[in-house]
C-alpha cells in the first residue's frame, strides 16, 4: 500500500491547496539575501518533499545493506525496498513489466546505456539516426560518439519559429538507412510538448525503434509508456522531487534483451570464469555494481508522493501557472518569450531587451527569485533562434501566482536598473 | 563590504551603456579573442604597442553588463600605460576579483576598477569581470584566443577559486 504523506491525508480528493503543498517542503521557507525564495528553476533540478527526506533517512538509519548478496535479513530488507521502488517507478509510468524498469544515475546514462547497449550492436557504417534541433546535449552528444565510431550518421528534424518541431520534415527524414530515432518529450529551453505518439509511431510503422528523452515530461505529466508504445524512456529521479545520482531507463523487454551489456561488474553476472562470463537476465544485466540504493527506494517515495497529489492536478496547476506568467510577459514591453509553441509544459525562456540574460539572473536572485540563465545545455536551440543564452523560469506545482507576480516584479526591476 | 547590489552600480551601468574604446584598430600589432563558453560571452580586443606601451587599444564583442563594463574599464585604465604595469593590473584585478586581494586593505594599482569587487561573492560571475583581463594577458603574450575554460590559459581561475 502507498503511503499517503501527511500533508495531503486529510484534504478533499478533488482539492490543489499549493499552500499545504509547500509545507511539505521544507526548502520552501528558505530566505535569500534577506528574501524570501522563490525558487523557479525546478527544469534543472526541483525540491524534495518532507516524505522523502524522512524516507531516506528510514532507509539509512534501519534498512541499509547491500543488495542482491547476503542471506542476512539487513541484506533482504534492503534488497526488497529496492525492488519494491522498481515496481513502483513501473507502475509510475504503467510499464508492463518490472524487470522494463533499469535503474541508471539518470537521463544522461540511460541515453549512454541505450547508445552502448542498442547502438553500438545494432547500428553500423552508412546508417542514420535522427534527432531533433530542441535535443538536450545529452541525446545529441552520446549519438555522435556512437557515429564517429561506427561511420553512422546524425539526422536533424527541424523546428519552426514557434520551438516546435516540423512533423512532415521528421518524416522525410526516414529512408532505408534509418536505424534509430531520439526525441524529448518536453524541450527543457523551451517548454515545447513534441508530438512523440505521432512520431512513434511512425517510426514504428517503417520499422525504426524511438527512445524519448522525458527528463521534462516525467515530472509535470502522466507518463504511459505502453499508451506511447515508446522502445525506450529516460528520466532523471532529482527532477521529480527525488535525490540526484538516480534516474531511470525504461525499455521494451523484448529489446532489452537483445542488448549487450553497457558496464561490466558485480550483480549483472549469472557466472563468471576466466573463459566466458554469462550474464544475468533483465533488468539486472545494466545494473552492474552496488546501485545508488538509498537513492532508489528515495525516488520510489518520491514518485508515491506525485501519485498521490495527482499527476493531472500537477499538470493543471502548472499550466495555470505558465498561463499566468504568459499573459504578464506578453504585456511587458522589452521582454520576448522565446519558444511559443501551442503546446507547452511550464518552462517560459525569456529575453529582456538589452540586457544579457546573466545580468538578468544576478539582478532576479537579489530579489530571491532563482532562474537559470545561459544556454541550457541545448546550443543547438540557441543558434536556431541565433542567440547565445535565454533567462528560463520553469515552475513546479508547489509554485504559486504569487511567485510568478514577484518574477514579473523582478524583471521590472531589471529593466529599471538598465534603463 | 561589496554586495551584489552595489555591482550593479552607476558607473558599471554607464560603462555597459557606453562603452569606451569600443570598435577596432587599424594595423594593431597584438589582438586576441576571449570567449566564456559557458554564457557565449565573448570577446576580441586589439592593441597598438609603441615599444613597450600601450598606444592604442580596442575591443568589441558580444557579452554581459559585468563583462562589457570590465572591458571598457580596463582599455581605458591601460591606455597609455607600459606592458608591465598593465600586466601588474591584469594580477591585481584578478586577486581581486577571486578575493585573493584584500582592495581595503592591501596595496594595489586599481583605482575605481575597485567597483568589481563585488563579483567574489558570485564565484559564476567573477568569470564574467576577468574575461577581458585574461583576453589582454592573452594578448600581450601573441595567444591567439583564450577561453576561460582553456586549461593552458595561465590565467586560468576555476570556478570556488575564489
Amino acid at each position: 500500500m502507498t503511503a499517503i504523506p501527511t500533508a495531503l491525508k486529510s484534504r478533499p480528493a478533488a482539492a490543489f491547496d499549493v499552500e499545504r503543498i509547500r509545507a511539505d517542503f521544507p526548502i520552501l521557507k528558505l530566505r535569500v539575501g534577506g528574501k524570501p525564495l522563490v525558487y523557479l528553476d525546478n527544469a534543472a533540478s526541483s525540491q524534495m518533499p518532507q516524505p522523502v527526506i524522512d524516507r531516506l533517512v528510514r532507509y539509512q538509519a534501519t534498512q541499509h545493506a547491500n543488495i542482491h548478496r547476503a542471506v542476512h535479513t539487513l541484506s533482504e530488507t534492503a534488497t526488497s525496498e529496492y525492488e519494491e521502488a522498481r515496481r513502483k517507478l513501473a507502475r509510475f509510468i504503467n510499464a508492463r513489466e518490472e524487470r522494463e524498469v533499469i535503474f541508471t544515475s539518470g537521463t544522461t546514462e540511460s541515453i549512454n546505456l541505450v547508445m552502448h547497449g542498442y547502438g553500438r550492436k545494432f547500428i553500423g557504417a552508412g546508417d542514420e539516426i535522427i534527432l531533433t534541433t530542441l535535443e538536450h546535449h545529452s541525446n545529441i552528444v552520446p549519438w555522435q560518439m556512437l557515429c564517429e565510431e561506427k561511420g553512422a550518421k546524425i539526422r536533424v528534424a527541424p523546428i519552426n519559429d514557434a520551438g516546435e518541431l516540423l512533423v512532415e520534415e521528421y518524416e522525410k527524414l526516414f529512408n532505408e538507412r534509418t536505424r534509430f530515432i531520439g526525441v524529448m518529450h518536453v524541450s527543457n529551453a523551451l517548454g515545447t510538448i513534441n508530438p512523440i505518439r505521432h512520431m512513434i509511431a511512425f517510426a514504428h510503422a517503417r520499422g525504426v525503434p524511438v527512445l524519448i528523452d522525458g527528463a521534462q515530461a516525467a515530472p509535470h505529466m502522466q507518463v504511459d509508456v505502453q499508451d506511447l508504445d515508446c522502445d525506450f524512456y529516460a528520466f532523471s529521479g532529482h527532477k521529480l522531487c527525488g535525490p540526484t545520482g538516480i534516474g531511470i531507463l525504461f525499455g521494451k523487454a523484448a529489446a532489452l534483451e537483445r542488448m549487450q551489456p553497457f558496464k561490466g561488474g558485480g550483480d549483472m553476472i549469472l557466472s563468471v570464469t576466466f573463459e566466458k562470463t554469462t550474464y544475468n537476465t533483465i533488468p539486472h544485466k545494466f545494473e552492474a555494481g552496488t546501485p545508488p540504493i538509498a537513492a532508489a527506494i528515495g525516488l520510489g517515495a518520491a514518485v508515491d508522493y506525485l501519485s498521490a497529489v495527482g499527476m493531472d492536478k500537477i499538470a493543471a496547476h502548472e499550466l495555470d501557472l505558465l498561463n499566468h506568467a504568459t499573459e504578464q510577459l506578453n504585456r511587458m514591453p522589452g521582454v520576448r518569450i522565446i519558444g511559443t509553441a501551442e503546446k507547452k509544459a511550464a518552462v517560459l525562456s525569456f529575453q529582456v531587451e538589452g540586457v544579457h540574460p546573466h545580468d538578468v539572473g544576478t539582478l532576479l536572485n537579489q530579489d530571491g527569485v532563482a532562474v537559470r540563465t545561459g544556454h541550457h545545455c541545448a546550443q543547438p536551440v540557441m543558434q536556431r533562434f541565433g542567440i547565445p543564452a535565454t533567462s528560463r523560469a520553469s515552475f513546479a506545482f508547489y509554485n504559486t501566482r504569487a511567485e510568478v507576480d514577484a518574477l514579473i516584479a523582478g524583471i521590472r526591476n531589471v529593466q529599471k536598473v538598465f534603463s | 563590504m561589496a554586495d551584489t547590489k552595489s555591482l550593479y552600480q552607476e558607473v558599471i551601468l554607464d560603462h555597459n551603456r557606453k562603452p569606451r574604446n569600443y570598435g577596432t584598430l587599424d594595423n594593431a600589432s597584438h589582438r586576441a579573442e576571449g570567449h566564456n563558453p559557458l554564457c557565449g560571452d565573448h570577446l576580441s580586443l586589439m592593441l597598438n604597442l609603441d615599444g613597450e606601451r600601450v598606444e592604442g587599444i580596442a575591443f568589441h564583442g558580444e557579452s554581459c553588463a559585468i563583462c562589457k563594463a570590465s572591458a571598457s574599464m580596463m582599455t581605458a585604465t591601460v591606455k597609455g600605460k607600459t606592458r608591465q604595469d598593465a600586466e601588474t593590473l591584469i594580477q591585481e584585478f584578478r586577486d581581486m576579483a577571486t578575493g585573493k586581494l584584500d582592495w581595503q586593505k592591501q596595496p594595489h594599482h586599481l583605482g575605481r576598477l575597485t567597483v568589481f569587487a563585488g563579483v567574489r561573492d558570485l564565484p559564476t560571475r567573477v568569470k564574467c569581470a576577468i574575461l577581458p583581463w585574461h583576453t589582454l594577458h592573452a594578448a600581450f603574450n601573441a595567444v591567439a584566443s583564450t577561453s576561460t575554460e582553456a586549461a593552458d590559459d595561465p590565467m586560468h581561475a576555476p570556478i570556488g577559486d575564489a
